[in-house]
Parts: C-alpha cells; structure tokens; sequence
C-alpha cells in the first residue's frame, strides 16, 4: 500500500495569537477577572479621588486573608468538579474551639495545630462520604456544615475574647515601609503564602495535576492510573485546613471568636473563586484566578462602604458579577466545545 | 514468522467470566498472550472484546476464571496496578482529558520531576519525543481540546508508550487513524515485538489484521471460538468464524451505486465557492436526490472541514448555498436541521449520545427534537421505528431497554446513526459512520444506507475506508490540503486509481475543475 500522509497540524496555520489560545485558553478568564478589577480600581479611583491610596490596598489584603486562604481551599475542590459548603461553619467551629482551649491556657503552639487538624478532620469526613458512600459533594459539604455550626454553639453560645499576644500578633504587627505607605500584616503573609504555595502544589507536583485531570474527566483518569481516590480525598483535605487556617487568621483579625462567624462565607469563597475564573465543572482554574477574585469582592466592598451605602450592596453586586462570569464561561467553554 | 511454540507466555488468562446485570458479557474465555508476538483479538461488536481487555487490567473484577502474569497469579484492582506489572494500556474509547495540555495527557502520572517538582521543559521534550515515534509532530503545549479525535487518538497511543511494559494493549486504535499513522503505529509495533514485549491487538480492520498479527483469538457472544496462528485462518474462515455465517454478498450495495442519478431538477444541496480561511480552501458540491457522494481524502484534508461548513457548525465565510434551488442561510446547525439536513459526526461522545438512557429513548430522541416538546411521539410509533433499525443495523444486544452506556463501542455508533436516521431527513451527512464497526454490520450500514438512496435520500458519505466509499457512493469528491481537488464517478475506478488520485501520482482523470 501506499503511504502517504497529510502533514497533521501546520505550523505556520496558527498565527501568534491562535498558539497563544491554543495553549492557553483556560487563563482567559482570570484576564477577564484581572481586567475587571482593574476597572473598578479606576472607576473608584475617579469617582472618589482617594480609592486608590496605598492605605486602602493595604486594608484589602489584611481585611480579606481569611477569604484568600478558604478561596484556595475552595479551588481545589472545584477544580475535582466538587464543592464545600462547609468552610464558613468550620471556620467558626475550629476559631470557637481554638478561643475556648486558649482562654483556659492551652499554649497557642498546640492550639493552632489542633485547629487545623480539626480542619482537615471535616475535609477529610466530606471527602470520605464524596468518594466512598457516593453523596454529592453538595450534600456531604451541607452536612459537614450543620454539624460544624452546631459544634461552634456546643463550645459556646457567646463570643470569646481571645487574648494571647501570640494570636493578637498575627494581626496588630505592621511591617511597613515610610509612614503612610503599604503595609503587611503577619495574617497578610500567610495569606499570600497560602496562595503561593498552592499555585506552585497545582502546577508542579503530580498530586495537582491529577486534580486538573479528575475535574477534566474523572473516568479517564481513572483509566490512566492516576491515584484518583487519594487525590480527591485530599482535595478536601486541603479545603477542611484551609478552613481551620482561616479559622486562626479569623481569630486573630477580629480579637474574638464568635459562633455565628462565617454565616454565608462559604458562598462568598464560591462566588471569588468562580468570578476569578475556575469552571465550576472543574478541571479549568487557578488560584491566582481566585484571588484576584476575592480582591474583586473586597474591593467592591470597600468601594460600597466608601460611598456610605449599605453593605446589602457588596451582595447584589457580587451576584451580578457572578452572573456576569458564570455566563461569559459558559460562552467561552461552548466556543472551545466548537473548536 | 513466529517461533510460536517457543515464545514464553507472558500473560495467562483462563476460563474468565464477567457477568453484568443481564448479561454474560464472558464466559470461560482464555487468552494467551507471548513475548514477542503480535496477538490479534477478534470478534463482532459486543463479543467482548474490550470487556476482556478491562478484565485483564482489573477496570472489571472478574466473576470466574484466573489472571496469570508472569507465572504468578494476579488480580488487579485498576490501571495503576496492572501499569506497575508491566501492562500498559490504550482503552477503545480514547482515554484523555481534553483540559489539559497535549503533552500533559502523554506523560501524565510519569512527568520528568525534579528537586522543585515537575519539570515542565523536560516533560514537553519526553512528550515530544514519544509522540514523534509516531511520526506527530505538534505543539505540545497546546490544549488536547484543540485537536482531532485521530491526534487524540495518537496521544493515547504515545501515552501507552511511555512506560516501559513487557505487554502492550491497544483496543482499536487504528480506528481513527489514516494510512501513513497506521504505517508508523506498525513499525513501532514491530519494533517493540522484535524486543519481546507482548501485544494484544484488536481491530475491526482485516487488512490490517493480516498485515501485523502472528496469531488470532476469535471471540463470538462472549465465549470463546479459538486461537489460531495467522496463517491457519484465511479471512473468509475468519470472517465465517466471527460472525458465525457466511458474509452477505455485497454485490447488492455496488449495484445500488451504479444506479443512474436523475441531475434535471434543483440538486437537495447545491454549494458553490465555499470555504473559510486558514481551514477550507472554497469549495463546490452538489447532492441529488437520492445519490450518495463520498468525500475520499486523508486526515486533515478538509473532509469534516466542508460537511461542517455545509451543516452550519463551523461558519462559512465565502460562497452560497442553495437547498432545492433556495438561497439558504446556513450559519448554525438549527438552520440546517430546519431544512431537514442532519449529520452524523465522527465524535459520537461529543455528539451526545446519552448514555443513561436506553436505546429506544437514544433514537427517539432526534424525532422528538424534530417535532418539539409539545407533539409526543405516540409509544406505538416509537416501538415500531426503534424495532426497525435496530433490525436494519443489528444493534445487540436488540433490546430496547438497554442502557447505551452499556453497550460495545461498535453499537453505540449504530444507535448513533439510527438517531439521525430515523429524523427523516432530506440529506444525511455521515462522517466515518462505520468506525469501530465490524465487517458484518459495516455491510448491514451500507445495505441500509444505499437501500434509503434508492428511496430518495441524498446521502454524503465520508469514509477512510476507500473500498467503502467506491462500493456506496456514485460520485466521489476528492479532498486534498483543504481543497477540493477533483471529482470522480465510482463505478470505473478501483481503489488503487483512487489512492494515486488522492496522492496525486498520476495526471488527473476526467475531473471538471481541478483547483477550487
Ligand atoms: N458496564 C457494562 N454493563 C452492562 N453490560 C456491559 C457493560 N460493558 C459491556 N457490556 C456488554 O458486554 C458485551 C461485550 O461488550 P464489549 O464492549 O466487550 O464488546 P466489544 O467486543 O469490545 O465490541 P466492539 O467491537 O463494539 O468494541 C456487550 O453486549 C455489552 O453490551
Ligand atoms: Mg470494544
């Protein structure tokens, strides 16, 4: 027989632009989110004339860390295609928890440990009933988050005041350069380490990308031989210590834990994460993506609380954007489907 | 030939059996499989084939019967754990994610790591490398999503590659592939036998069957016919073997082609100067009532590219088109199906079978789309139309009620294509209907679709299969590089003419326009 063959794919059919698409179309949207929050930033800045001081970026970051860290939790688990419901409630449980062994002296070298144990405790009880008793992620997560609030009112019905230095530390130490210029808390770091850390786990190390493979097409992965169990499992795993993380950093921020802290967290973490770019469906996102996306929301927060409106405000916008996204996602994942 | 009787076993199965819900999908199967040798299984659209190929890397857990590798006996609990025993896999249905990066669904769970993790530099070269053992050259860095099934299919192939196993299992994966990458698949091929890794091979292509295998086993209804070295079994045994019967004359189907084309009136579709750049060069074809036209080509060469310009999923930015005469605006397939113009893609996954249901409900559903939500198929109707093609087209098991999830590769596609048959349309687009089928029911699709031609349907017919195309079609469009190069009548040329026109070797036959 003959044998002949058409070149496969040609070169020079693909101009710049098209290779670029070609590689890297699941970083559009976090352009898009990136854009977005540009826009505000001058729209704010115009309209107030003194948005965009270093004073108020500033305050973005240490006002949101809690946020930062549950949006990468919650990225993992999008990224498999789940979702965790329960990060606002164990947030409160393990501050509640943490505050209540730290008032009766309990060393704040053992407390933070055991919070984030409890954490991932919870990531790991969702993921267990997610990969192995077959509930909907949605429904597991729901679960974890009645049992986790419920917990929060057994350890105490009022707030309790936290005073260890070493916690109030993490909050009130300023590093800062000259006198009115940006500023970084210990929580600030944490957060941005917490992002960077999980940035680099998602890209280079196999666990992450057989995250990215599981979201994609779970079955295929499966018959690729990836650890699919294991992985999905620590999914929320990482999600349930994010939360715990969060529950310290919350501590902290606000001197004090409260059981009812966190009500609806969870789905202001979804909606960042999601405005910045991570397909619900998963398998397509990034945790730079989810923070620019929390910066978008702490930034129309702030923006709302500059005008002096009320903050019922922040919501409605958030869930415009969200709209907003979820449809531009929607258009950009059925033009790859048409090639 | 084959040392046979030398060549140490490396994989021993024994009397398996694997039941599902209703079905015993194996009983007391046993397949040999040595060093050294190219093993080719065989057998009908749901003899179990694959199901075999999943027992034996323990996707399914067995019901009956013993795993022995390496003279030690096995149960695997998933892909991972027959990897690590050496068995590398590539599954019918090609087994990638489209998410990720070319290169990333290569080398997957073997990427080159370093002291600060992956390596991403390093990762692309191996991919590279491996897929350039294939003889495919492309950006590894560039979405699998962006590509063709035949390039995903190469992906998978490589992917299987990477791991250095002593077995080597590939389920179908020349299905998509043209003549050059079945040509280099074979050589790499060979040289991984003459290396003594063991292959198992299963394809519903006999030339190629010939072409590579040392020995057959023969599978029918999940039980087992034999194993037989090549030589012992010439295709007309093998064929009677497999399907149990002597195959059908074909001779009908030919006839049908030779049939004169009344070209008087307005054609069902007549396109002129289409095309859209950087993909089809403009293009012209035309589709009488009840004529078949095959688009012959290679992969890439702007087959799919012109039907899906014609159908309105992709959108033409150049040319007209008329249907009956009518200018028709055709940017969108609601367009197209408006006009009673469907089409059958060459990716049934994307095409939305839905799995969860059954048969009946599968075929039902592209009448019931037709009519709109509001005009319920009446239950006797759909009975009638279900029961029909799946006689037509021998869909098994021929239960309605079956889910399609369920079924083998092969008879997914029938049901597939009795989906868009059974709309009733003026015009059907079939792009590689036939992949993935087997000899027996190849001639049962091409039976039925020359049988609706001689009652008036206007078919385009796109097929590698060259011998297929010549046999159904009466005129044959010719693609080359993203344009139309010529067009030829069927019924005086053979396969060979065909191939050199396709190759251009030789100066052109009578074709009215060479160059769009
Ligand atoms: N998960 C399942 N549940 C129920 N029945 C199944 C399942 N998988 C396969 N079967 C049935 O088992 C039989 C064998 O299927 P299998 O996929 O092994 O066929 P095959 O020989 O590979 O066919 P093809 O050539 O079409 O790929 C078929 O009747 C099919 O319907
Ligand atoms: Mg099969």
């Amino acid at each position: 027989m003959t044998s002949v063959q058409a070149p496969l794919e040609k070169a020079d059919a693909f101009g710049p632009l098209k290779r670029f698409v070609s590689r890297r179309a699941s970083w559009i949207p976090v352009f898009a989110a990136l854009a977005l929050l540009i826009l505000i930033f001058i729209a704010g800045q115009a309209y107030f004339g003194n948005f965009l001081t270093p004073r108020v970026i500033s305050a973005l970051l240490l006002d949101n860390a809690y946020l930062f860290i549950l949006a990468v939790g919650m990225t993992f688990v999008i990224l498999t295609g789940g979702i965790d419901l329960s990060v606002g409630a164990v947030m409160a449980f393990t501050g509640m928890f943490g505050a209540s062994l730290l008032r009766d002296g309990v060393p704040s070298g053992i407390v933070v440990p055991v919070m984030l144990l409890l954490g991932a405790a919870f990531g790991l009880a969702i993921g267990v009933l997610v990969q192995y008793f077959d509930v909907q992620p949605f429904i597991a997560s729901l679960a974890a988050m009645f049992a986790a609030r419920g917990l929060a009112f057994m350890v105490s019905l009022d707030s309790i005041k936290v005073e260890t230095p070493e916690i109030l530390w993490l909050q009130s130490t300023r590093i800062q350069g000259a006198p009115g210029s940006f500023y970084i808390t210990p929580t600030g770091i944490i957060a941005l380490l917490v992002v960077l850390v999980a940035a680099l786990v998602l890209a280079y190390t196999r666990f992450g990308r057989t995250i990215y493979a599981i979201g994609g097409n779970e079955q295929s992965a499966r018959l690729m031989g990836l650890p699919v169990v294991r992985s999905k499992l620590l999914a929320y795993v990482v999600s349930g210590v994010c939360a715990g993380l969060a529950g310290v950093v919350f501590t902290a921020y606000t001197g004090a834990s409260y059981p009812l802290n966190g009500m609806g967290t969870e789905l202001d973490t979804i909606a960042a994460v999601v405005i910045g770019g991570t397909l619900l469906l998963g398998g397509s996102g990034f945790v730079v993506g989810s923070m620019i996306g929390v910066f978008v929301y702490g930034t129309i927060k702030t923006a709302i609380s500059f005008m002096g409106a009320d903050q019922s405000w922040t919501r409605i916008s958030v869930g415009l954007l969200l709209l907003l996204f979820v449809v531009v996602q929607r258009i950009i994942v059925a033009r790859s489907d048409r090639r | 030939m084959s040392t046979a009787k030398e060549a140490r076993a490396i994989v021993e199965m024994r009397g398996i059996t694997i039941e599902f819900p209703g079905v015993k999908a194996l009983d007391g199967v046993d397949l040999t499989l040595r060093g050294g040798e190219v093993h080719t299984l065989m057998g009908e659209n749901g003899a179990g084939k694959s199901t075999l190929i999943k027992a034996l890397t323990g996707v399914y857990a067995i019901d009956g019967g013993s795993i022995i590798v390496e003279g030690t006996p096995r149960e695997f609990r998933g892909t991972a754990d027959a990897q690590l025993a050496g068995i590398s896999t590539v599954y019918q249905e090609v087994n990638l994610c489209t998410n990720l990066s070319v290169g990333e669904n290569v080398m997957l769970g073997h990427e080159v790591r370093g002291p600060l993790g992956i390596n991403w530099a390093a990762t692309h070269r191996e991919a590279a490398r491996h897929l350039e053992n294939l003889g495919v050259r492309l950006d590894t860095r560039s979405m699998l999503s962006a590509h063709s099934i035949a390039v995903q299919q190469l992906v998978a192939i490589s992917r299987a590659m990477v791991t250095d196993s002593r077995v080597l299992v590939l389920d179908e994966p020349t299905s998509s592939l043209d003549r050059g990458e079945v040509d280099q698949l074979f050589g790499v091929i060979r040289g991984l036998r003459d290396r003594g890794v063991a292959i198992l091979f299963v394809t519903h292509f006999l030339d190629q069957v010939y072409e590579i295998s040392d020995r057959l086993t023969v599978l029918r209804n999940g039980t087992l016919v034999g194993e037989y070295p090549v030589e012992d079994l010439p295709r007309g045994q093998l064929i009677s073997k497999m399907i149990g019967r002597e195959l059908d004359e074909l001779d009908a189907i030919s006839q049908s082609a030779a049939r004169a084309i009344d070209r008087t009136s307005d054609p069902v579709i007549r396109a002129t100067g289409v095309g859209r750049r950087g993909v089809l060069h403009p293009a012209d074809v035309e589709v009488y009532d009840g004529e078949v036209v095959g688009l012959a080509g290679l992969l890439g060469s702007g087959r799919t590219e012109l039907v899906r310009l014609l159908y309105g999923a992709d959108r033409a930015d150049a040319g007209r088109v008329e249907v009956r005469g009518r200018t028709a605006r055709i940017t969108n397939p609601r367009h197209a199906i408006d006009r009673r113009i469907a089409f059958s893609s060459e990716d049934r996954r994307a095409e939305g079978l839905v799995g969860d249901l059954t048969v009946a409900e599968n075929i039902v559903l592209g009448i019931q789309a037709k009519r709109g939500a509001l005009r319920k198929v009446r239950k006797s109707e759909q009975d009638t139309i279900v029961e029909e093609y799946i006689q037509a087209l021998g869909v098994r098991p021929a239960n309605p009620n079956a889910l399609v999830r369920n079924l083998s590769g092969g008879n997914q596609q029938k049901v597939l294509l009795a989906r868009w048959l059974a709309t009733a349309p003026q015009l059907i687009i079939l792009d590689e209907p036939t992949r993935g089928i087997d000899v027996g029911a190849k001639a049962d699709i091409q039976r039925k679709v020359a049988e609706l031609s001689e009652q008036g349907l206007a078919v385009v017919f796109i097929s590698s299969e060259l011998e297929e195309v010549i046999r159904i079609a009466q005129r044959i469009v010719v693609m080359r590089d993203r344009r139309k190069i010529g067009e030829l009548t069927s019924h005086d040329i053979g396969v060979d003419d065909l191939v050199a026109f396709i190759a251009d070797e030789q100066p052109q036959p009578d074709s009215p326009e060479s160059a769009a």
